[in-house]
C-alpha cells in the first residue's frame, strides 16, 4: 500500500511514544510554531553549551507527521554541534522538496529518513517541516542570547 | 421524490476520473468547493471561444453580446434569490463581498447611516469562517467600535440566551452566518433579524454554507445584506455575489475604485455609478459570471428544494453510521432539521490531517483541519476535525465507502 511509504513504521512508533515531550522550565530560546493550515502548534525549548545543543524540549498537539517528526528531530539533535546540527537541518529540507525523489544519507537523518516518503504528499511536507522549523528559530534566538 | 443521482452524476465530468491509483471518487469536500456540471464548463467555454469582449464598454457586436450575457446573469442571480436584479452586484468572492461591506463601512460619510465609530458595535457569532469574522474584527479596530459576538451551546447551536445584551441600540451591524461551515448548523435568524432592526443594526447574513443547498429568498429573509460565493453552488471559481436591499446599496459607498464605476471624473474629483456599478469597478469576471449562471439555472432544473430533501436524508444516513462507530464524536447538532449536510466529526486517538490522508489514499476527499473557523474549533476543545460535506451528486455508496474507510483507517492507526 502507498501509504504505507508515509507512515513508516517508526514514525507510528514516535507519534505513539513521543521522546524529550514535556517543557524543560529553563532554556535560552523558547518558539511557538502553528501551521495555520491545519492547527498543528509545536511548543519547544531549546538550551545550548557554548555552540552545543545541550537540552531540547517540546509539547504540541497535532498530526502523526509533525509530532513524530519533532520527536526524530529533537533526539537527533541532542549534543551536536550548531554547525552539525545545521548540516542535519539542510539534508532534511532537501529530503522533503524532493518529490519523492530524493536518496537520504542516513548516516546523517538517522531515524529521519523515515520521513522520505511524505514528500510525495505535497499537503504533508508542512507537518514535517513544523519542528525542524521551530528547532531553527530558536537556535537562532539561543545564539542571540548567549 | 428522491433524486437520480446516477443521472447527475453524469453531468459532472470529474466523476468519470478516478482517484490513487484507480479508485472511485468519494468527493465529500463540497463545502470547500462543489463540483462542475458540464453546462458551466460549457458556458463559459463558449462565453471565450464566441462572445468575449469587455462588457459595459465598446460599441461593436462582441461589446454588445457579452454585456447582455453579463446582465442576463444578473437577472438569473436575481431571480433566484428572489432579488430585483439592481441587488445583485458580482465580486470575486464571497471574501471579497462581505470585505467590500466592511470597507463601505470604512468609507461612509460622516452622518451617513453607515458611519461607524466608537459609540457603536458589531456583533457577529463564534461559528462564523474567517470570511465573515476578521473583516468586522478588522473594522471594530480600525474603527473604534466594540466587536461583540454570540456564542455557541456545546450541541453546536448558536446560543441566543444574551441577545439582549448583544444586541443595544449601539449595534451599527450584525454579520452572521446562516449555515456553519463547521457545524452544519441552520440558523434560523428571524429573531435576530427582527432584534437588529429594532435598534436600526444593519444585517448582513453570510451564505456561503446555505444558499447552495436550501432555498433562500431574500425578501423572505429579511437581512438587509448578503453574500455568497459562485464556487461553492457548482459555478466556476472567481466570481462571488453581494446582494444588498436596493435603498441601502445605492447609499453605500463604493470600495474598489476605477473603471465603469463612475458616473464623471475630474482630474481632481470624481462621482458614482448608480448601484451596482459603482461596486463593480474593472473589467469583470465575464465568463465566470455567466458560467454561475448557467450553475444555478441547472440547480433550479433539478430543484433546490428537491436537493435539499436529498440532502437531509443522506444527512441523517451519515449521522447513523457514523454513531455507530465507536470513538466517532460528532461535532454539532445530531437533529437533522437544525442542520445540514455538513458533518464535522472527530475519531479517538486518529488525528485528522492522518485520518483524512487514510481518506484519501481510498479515493474519499474530506476536508480537515479548523476549517477557516479558528475561533470555533477552540471554543469546541477540538484543535481539528474531520468534514464530510455532501451535495446533490452524492448518494448512500459514498456514506458507505466513507464509514468503511474510517473503520480500517482506525484498524491501520493501530487502534
Amino acid at each position: 500500500m502507498q501509504l504505507d511509504n508515509l507512515y513508516q513504521e517508526v514514525i507510528l512508533d514516535h507519534y505513539k511514544h513521543p521522546e524529550n515531550k514535556g517543557l524543560a522550565t529553563s532554556y535560552d530560546a523558547q518558539v511557538h510554531h502553528i501551521n495555520p493550515s491545519c492547527g498543528d502548534e509545536i511548543t519547544l525549548n531549546l538550551t545550548l553549551q557554548g555552540q552545543k545543543v545541550s537540552a531540547i524540549s517540546w509539547d504540541g498537539v497535532g498530526c502523526s507527521i509533525s509530532q513524530a517528526s519533532v520527536s526524530i528531530m529533537s533526539s537527533l539533535m541532542m549534543n551536536k554541534e550548531l554547525s552539525e546540527a545545521q548540516t542535519i537541518f539542510d539534508e532534511f529540507v532537501a529530503l522533503m522538496q524532493s518529490k519523492g525523489s530524493g536518496s537520504p544519507d542516513e548516516s546523517v537523518l538517522e531515524d529521519a529518513v523515515a520521513f522520505a516518503g511524505v514528500s510525495q504528499y505535497p499537503a504533508r511536507i508542512k507537518c514535517a517541516l513544523l519542528g525542524w522549523m521551530a528547532f531553527k528559530d530558536a537556535s537562532v534566538q539561543a545564539q542571540k542570547r548567549n | 421524490m428522491s433524486l437520480d443521482v446516477a443521472r447527475i452524476r453524469k453531468d459532472f465530468p470529474i466523476f468519470t476520473r478516478t482517484i490513487r491509483d484507480g479508485k472511485k471518487l468519494v468527493y465529500l469536500d463540497s463545502g470547500a468547493t462543489s463540483q462542475k456540471p458540464q453546462v458551466v464548463i460549457d458556458a463559459e467555454v463558449d462565453f471565450y471561444a464566441k462572445h468575449n469582449a469587455a462588457a459595459h464598454r465598446g460599441a461593436h457586436q462582441l461589446a454588445e453580446e457579452a454585456t447582455e450575457m453579463f446582465e442576463a446573469s444578473r437577472e438569473t442571480v436575481a431571480s433566484f434569490l428572489g432579488a430585483k436584479t439592481e441587488e445583485i452586484v458580482f465580486t470575486k468572492s464571497a471574501t471579497e463581498s462581505l470585505n467590500l461591506l466592511a470597507y463601505a463601512f470604512s468609507n461612509a460619510e460622516p452622518g451617513s447611516q453607515f458611519a461607524i465609530g466608537s459609540e457603536h458595535s458589531i456583533v457577529v457569532s463564534e461559528m462564523e469562517h474567517h470570511a465573515n469574522l476578521i473583516p468586522w474584527q478588522q473594522l471594530a479596530k480600525r474603527s473604534g467600535a466594540e466587536l461583540k459576538w454570540f456564542g455557541v451551546t456545546s450541541d453546536g447551536r448558536l446560543d441566543e440566551s444574551n441577545i439582549d445584551s448583544l444586541i443595544t441600540s449601539k449595534t451599527k451591524i450584525v454579520a452572521i452566518t446562516q449555515q456553519s461551515n463547521v457545524l452544519g448548523t441552520i440558523n434560523n435568524l428571524d429573531h435576530i433579524i427582527e432584534k437588529a432592526h429594532k435598534v436600526g443594526a444593519i444585517v448582513i447574513v453570510d451564505a456561503c454554507q446555505s444558499v447552495p443547498h436550501i432555498p433562500v429568498d431574500v425578501t423572505n429573509l429579511g437581512a438587509d445584506f448578503l453574500a455568497f460565493s459562485g464556487h461553492k453552488i457548482l459555478g466556476p471559481t472567481g466570481v462571488g455575489v453581494l446582494w444588498g436591499r436596493y435603498e441601502l446599496l445605492n447609499n453605500l459607498a463604493p470600495f474598489l475604485f476605477g473603471g465603469s464605476m463612475i458616473e464623471n471624473v475630474t482630474m481632481t474629483d470624481a462621482t458614482w455609478a448608480e448601484a451596482p456599478r459603482k461596486f463593480e469597478a474593472g473589467v469583470p469576471n465575464m465568463a465566470q459570471v455567466v458560467g454561475l449562471a448557467a450553475g444555478i439555472k441547472y440547480l433550479q432544473s433539478i430543484g433546490l428544494e428537491k436537493v435539499h430533501e436529498h440532502e437531509k436524508a443522506l444527512t441523517g444516513y451519515l449521522l447513523n453510521e457514523l454513531n455507530q462507530i465507536p470513538g466517532i464524536a460528532v461535532v454539532g447538532p445530531t437533529d437533522i432539521s437544525l442542520r445540514g449536510g455538513t458533518v464535522s466529526f472527530t475519531v479517538e486517538a486518529i488525528h485528522p490531517h492522518d485520518l483524512g490522508q487514510y481518506l484519501d489514499s481510498a479515493g474519499i476527499a474530506v476536508r480537515t483541519g479548523h476549517h477557516c473557523a479558528w475561533p470555533l474549533t477552540r471554543a469546541l476543545g477540538v484543535p481539528a476535525t474531520t468534514r464530510a460535506s455532501l451535495y446533490l451528486y452524492n448518494d448512500n455508496s459514498d456514506i458507505d465507502a466513507l464509514i468503511a474507510a474510517i473503520k480500517d483507517a482506525k484498524k491501520y492507526f493501530g487502534q
